[in-house]
């Protein structure tokens, strides 16, 4: 078992300098520098003094395999740089975020976990009625709406449904204030994008629920159960529910770790300050460094929770072996 | 000389001697969701095929004279700020969505068949590199893969087809293999070697097939994701370029500018979307109850 | 619908009525509270004077003063210039080569030092002559500035290389933020960067990445009795729909950059007289770049027909309902005394008041250069206001004269690397986007070598016209040489293809007061003037 971890550990080391070399000359092949659209975005002159010295400042004058060379040297002393944009530390810039997308995936995921499991119960229980016809309409609808037009509606509904009522519009705030100050403005704010994100992610959810229990409820140990003449109520409750959550949970666990990356689109469209946003300002303003060091988060994240999963099922279930 | 008849054997023949009615009627009794996405996919296609005959209207010229009119007779879906016909835009963007989603749908579950059971077949460092590979392919964010796609290709159709399908290979790939892998134990994979077939003949003749489930539920899924993603580059400026008529092109700009007096320019493609993806999930889905062994009913 | 429409007109005439006489009676002005105002972008850094977007300029103007500046009173004016932290009129001697400034005495710097004109002398130092390594966006715009001096304490001298009109405006320019000479002295040319340290009308207090940024009421104003506000929030919003959605819901007051009129026509139609709207001529035009270097666009046949073949009047009625574009212009901002009137430029081709003769000409042109069935590869912007909303207008117009545009969208990175460095398009959707109207600077534009041309043209009579005009002092010589310059540049040789004037529109909530819309989005962003009618909250 520790061999296979420490194996899968160092296979990572491979596939996260792939991902730098990747994303390294990805970013390179598009035309343009940050320095080009700091001096040259607004359509004024644009002086060619100053966009040599910033290229100067950023190191954008020496050869790409110094570059990057200090791209990757950085993980070794444990600085990942300053931004391109703003001159700031990365780590400071992505600190900031942190803390927004974090909530922001936390409450998408309890909200996509109380859509899911009920329906997906549900759904199980009453296989093949139309309840269950309804139940899985309603969550591959959420895989098929786009998130972004989910959102937009979402804001042009809060507007005129608050209008009609209050005489007055009501959207949810533009700018993050932390839970511990204000809770009530916390909660009007990220409720909705976690509503349009967590609906869209308690697809996948509701249908891995359904099978579990549907699986489940043909062991044996649940007729035998039914058979002793207990309540189905109970049947669910007690012995079906427990024994199918096992893949749920895993689900969810790695549906959450891609949420703190892949909060992008809805982020744009509430204006909220985190992560994802970072990341599309990041590519707009060709912030290299800042780019490449979000992708490996990404990445990063990415491959632990991979590898957490597998370690997790071989420990949980005996019958799967590792070489 | 033999007739083509003469190969179906008289089982098939009396299978296919059920009026079709019939048989649809039992799918749509079995699989009502899976009828129902096929019905959403089938009026989709049609859509798309026959889209100069159902609508008059040209989807790209301007008519300023008429521009965002709210649905009326003439414009079922209203017009945009260019005048031109939603609901003609929304047929001929069905083309866009299937030409790309079923491009990169097949593809991407080809590719990543091909990549799976090389993989799985030929094992040892070969399967490590590629799996390698595959890791770094999958953890990528597709935004900055589609991003340097367009920038160094030029943006356009089968950019967007390329950028779509990077992902989906080893998405595909990594499914395949682990069905491949369980097939390459069956001793006739052995038998089939020690008597000398070649590697080409051993894939194609034994292990493709046994593979053929996994494969048609990921390209099933693929399509509805295409279709999706082809939106969301579109909408973020990296999709087919205007004036194409696209979903995701169609939801951006005006359509965010003028939401509320215009709502319509924004609604029906947004629903085009949604109902596509839908359909094609659906589909997918009764695919998979029907190939899935696992998921199949007592 | 129609009368849909209609409706949403008659609200906007009303309103548009409305915000006027809001403004312009005399209210009492009352004080306190906090203005939210959206803006679109994010400054890498703090240092104006190194950037160029407006970015740098919206939430921070507040903090700093200027020299001089757009009167506030009256932004509209390009020649209004009045004192900051100067006082009474500057002085003009030795034929327009030497200007001296008194300096107010009364100023403090937020960390208590006492503004002299040492400080000014430090700042335009840095501008013009910046130590090596040290960018400056806007030096070569002070190329007639000889030196910088302060013979004592509250006067500072400019000394010019040569007499130029050009020299005020660069001076007024909202960029050039006083800072004090003791901060760059100790911390260095790059502090500003990243700290602040003005004279303005507001403290900064605090600056959230990508969030927003925050300022305070500076009680030591030098304009008395100002700012009215406590405080101001500047809250970052990129998406154009979270923006217009901020003023809907009241996230915020007002934006200064522009909405498009739909926009404006949605936020009416939902506030009613809760919202005002602002409107003026923008001191930017949209420009079609055709490539003189590839073929058949070295032809000014060809360059004439594209430039034909547009239907500006009619586009001007119907593209002001859904771009931010509207005045049909030659070279010059219209409404300036140098533009020319509608009767001259109806003499320029593309102009001409007859459509059907334009269009016919336009055929006959390609025809002739034998480039009927022609196609253009044309660079884009990915960007929809204006410029992918003009071009689908554009690309829909030149298809009526047999022209056929295959377009490419590009972000704006690509597009412009595309546009300045690689050339590869035929024709490119460009602008000039000015702050201070400042015509004889702005048509520079024109100007084959300029630094900002990116047409690769080529026309040495052109330079002599517009050296000929720099020499030219009385407005009517400057007239006439500017209309020849036009004539050459639109008309005859069609370097440039220029399609409309931008059309700066700002609905704001009505209890925003004080601030007056002026013809460029960098100008008159300082606030001090700016106050919230409680009763309208």
């Amino acid at each position: 078992m520790y061999a296979y971890v420490v194996k899968r550990l160092f296979l990572m080391i491979p596939t996260l300098f792939g991902a730098a070399l990747l994303v390294f000359f990805l970013m390179r092949l598009l035309p343009g520098d940050p320095c080009e659209i700091r001096m040259a975005g607004t359509g004024q002159y644009a002086d060619p003094e100053a966009i040599a010295i910033c290229q100067k400042d950023l190191g954008l004058d020496k050869p790409r395999i110094v570059q990057f060379g200090g791209f990757i040297g950085g993980y070794f002393t444990g600085d990942l740089g300053v931004s391109m944009w703003t001159h700031q530390p990365i780590a400071y810039e992505i600190g900031l975020r942190f803390k927004l997308s974090l909530q922001l995936a936390i409450m998408t995921t309890m909200v996509a976990v109380a859509l899911a499991l009920p329906l997906g119960i549900i759904s199980a229980v009453k296989q093949d009625t139309w309840i269950d016809y309804a139940v899985r309409t309603f969550s591959i609808a959420g895989i098929a709406i786009p998130s972004f037009w989910l959102g937009i509606m979402i804001i042009l509904g809060l507007l005129i449904v608050t209008q009609a009522w209050l005489g007055e519009g009501w959207m949810p705030p533009i700018n993050y204030v932390s839970p511990f100050k204000d809770p009530w403005g916390n909660f009007t704010q990220l409720i909705w994008p976690a509503v349009a994100t967590g609906y869209r992610y308690s697809a996948v959810a509701t249908r891995m629920t359904r099978s579990a229990m549907l699986e489940v409820l043909r062991e044996d140990y649940i007729r035998t159960a039914r058979a002793k003449g207990l309540v189905e109520k109970l049947i669910i409750n007690r012995h079906a529910l427990k024994n199918a959550l096992l893949p749920v949970v895993t689900l969810i666990a790695i549906e959450f770790a891609f949420l703190i990356g892949g909060l992008v689109v809805t982020e744009q469209v509430f204006n909220l300050n985190g992560l994802g946003k970072l990341f599309v300002d990041a590519v707009g303003n060709q912030d290299f460094t800042l780019v490449q060091q979000l992708v490996m988060l990404v990445v990063l994240i990415f491959v632990a929770t991979n590898l957490v999963v597998d370690v997790l099922y071989a420990w949980l279930d005996p019958r799967i072996r590792y070489a | 000389m033999a007739t083509p008849q003469a190969v179906i054997d008289t089982s098939e023949l009396d299978q296919l001697r059920i009026p079709l009615r019939t048989q649809l009627w039992r799918l749509v009794r079995k699989q009502p969701l899976g009828a129902a996405g096929a019905f959403i996919v089938i009026i989709m296609s049609l859509a798309a095929i026959f889209a100069n005959v159902i609508t008059s209207y040209n989807p790209v010229a301007n008519d300023l004279a008429s521009m965002l009119q709210s649905p009326e007779a003439n414009h079922w879906m209203g017009t945009d700020e260019f005048g031109r016909d939603i609901l003609t835009r929304v047929i001929y963007g069905a083309r866009t969505a299937l030409s790309i989603g079923l491009t990169a749908a097949f593809l991407g579950a080809t590719g990543g068949l091909v990549l799976g059971v090389a993989s799985a077949y030929f094992g040892g460092i070969f399967d490590l590199i590629t799996q390698r590979i595959v890791d770094v392919l999958m953890a990528f964010p597709l935004i900055i893969m589609a991003l340097a796609v367009v920038a160094t290709l030029g943006p356009g159709a089968q950019n967007v087809i390329i950028a779509i399908t990077i992902p989906f290979i080893p998405t595909c790939a990594r499914v395949v293999r682990s069905s491949a892998l369980a097939i390459r134990e069956i001793p006739y994979v052995d038998a089939a070697r020690a008597l000398g077939f070649s590697h080409a003949r051993i894939i194609l003749r034994h292990m493709v097939p046994n593979v053929m489930a996994p494969y048609l539920i990921m390209l099933s899924t693929f399509v509805g994701q295409a279709i999706l993603l082809e939106a969301v580059l579109s909408y973020l400026g990296m999709g087919v370029q205007d004036p194409t008529p696209a979903w995701g092109l169609m939801l951006k700009g005006g359509a965010e500018e003028f939401l509320e007096s215009a709502p319509w320019v924004s609604i029906f493609p947004g629903l085009a979307i949604s109902f596509a993806v839908f359909g094609f999930n659906l589909f997918g889905d009764a695919m998979r109850d029907v190939l899935d062994p696992k998921m199949r009913r007592d | 619908m129609k009368r849909f429409i209609s409706r949403i007109a008659a609200t906007t005439a009303v309103s548009l009525v409305f915000g006027v006489t809001g403004i312009g009676s005399a209210l009492a002005v009352e004080k306190g509270g906090i203005l939210n105002f959206v803006v679109a972008g994010e400054t890498p850094s703090y240092d104006a004077h190194r950037e160029t977007t407006y970015a740098a300029v919206h939430p921070y103007a507040p903090f700093y003063s200027v020299l001089i500046r757009v009167n506030p009173k009256n932004p509209q004016s390009p020649t209004d210039i009045v004192c900051d932290l100067c006082k009474g009129k500057w002085k003009v001697a030795d034929e327009g080569k030497t200007y001296t400034f008194k300096i107010r005495d009364d100023v403090k710097f937020h960390d208590g030092t006492p503004l002299t004109a040492k400080d000014i002398v430090a700042t335009f130092n840095k501008i013009i002559f910046p130590p090596e390594g040290v960018p400056s966006a806007r030096k070569t715009f002070f190329k007639m500035v000889e030196s910088v001096s302060a013979p004592d304490d509250y006067t500072v001298v400019f000394k010019l290389k040569f007499p130029s009109g050009a020299f005020l405006p660069a001076v007024a320019a909202p960029y050039n933020y006083v800072y004090s000479k003791k901060d760059l002295d100790t911390h260095g040319y790059n502090w500003h960067t990243d700290h602040i340290n003005g004279t303005g009308p507001f403290i900064f207090v605090q600056h959230q990445p990508g969030a927003f940024v925050e300022g305070k009421k500076n009680p030591n104003y030098h304009h008395k009795g100002q700012p009215y506000l406590d405080g101001f929030k500047a809250i970052i919003a990129k998406k154009m729909s979270v923006r217009i959605q901020a003023i809907r819901g009241n996230r915020a007051a007002i934006e200064f950059r522009g909405f498009p009129p739909k926009a404006r026509d949605d936020l009416v139609a939902a506030l009613g007289d809760k919202v005002t709207v602002q409107e003026s001529d923008w001191n930017c035009v949209l420009i079609a770049t055709p490539n003189h270097k590839r073929k058949p666009f070295d032809d000014a046949r060809v360059r004439r027909a594209l430039s034909l073949g547009m239907d500006r009047w009619g586009g001007s009625a119907y593209l002001s309902r859904i771009a931010i574009v509207k005045t049909v212009g030659g070279v010059v901002f219209p409404n300036h005394p140098l533009a020319a009137n509608k009767q001259e430029l109806q003499q320029l081709a593309g102009y001409w008041p007859d459509l059907e003769k334009s269009r016919a000409e336009a055929k006959k042109l390609l025809a002739e250069a034998g480039a009927s069935n022609l196609t253009v590869d044309y660079n884009n912007r990915d960007v929809d206001q204006p410029y992918k909303v003009v071009s689908t207008w554009l690309i829909d117009q030149w298809t009526k004269i047999g022209v056929t545009t295959k377009q490419t969208v590009r972000p704006t990175p690509a597009f412009y690397a595309t546009l300045r460095k690689s050339h590869e398009y035929d024709v490119s959707i460009d602008f000039n986007c000015q702050s201070i109207v400042n015509p004889i600077a702005d048509v520079s534009k024109y100007l084959c070598g300029a630094g900002n041309n990116y047409s690769q043209c080529e026309d040495p009579k052109l330079g002599e016209m517009y050296d000929n005009l720099l020499r030219t002092g009385d407005v009517k010589g400057q007239r006439a040489i500017i209309r020849q310059y036009e004539r050459r540049a639109l008309d005859e040789q069609a370097h440039e293809i220029i399609t409309l004037w931008w059309y700066k529109i700002n609905p704001h909530r009505s209890y925003v007061k004080g601030w007056k819309i002026a013809p460029s989005h960098y100008l008159n962003q300082q606030l001090d003037n700016v106050w919230l009618d409680k009763k309208l909250m």
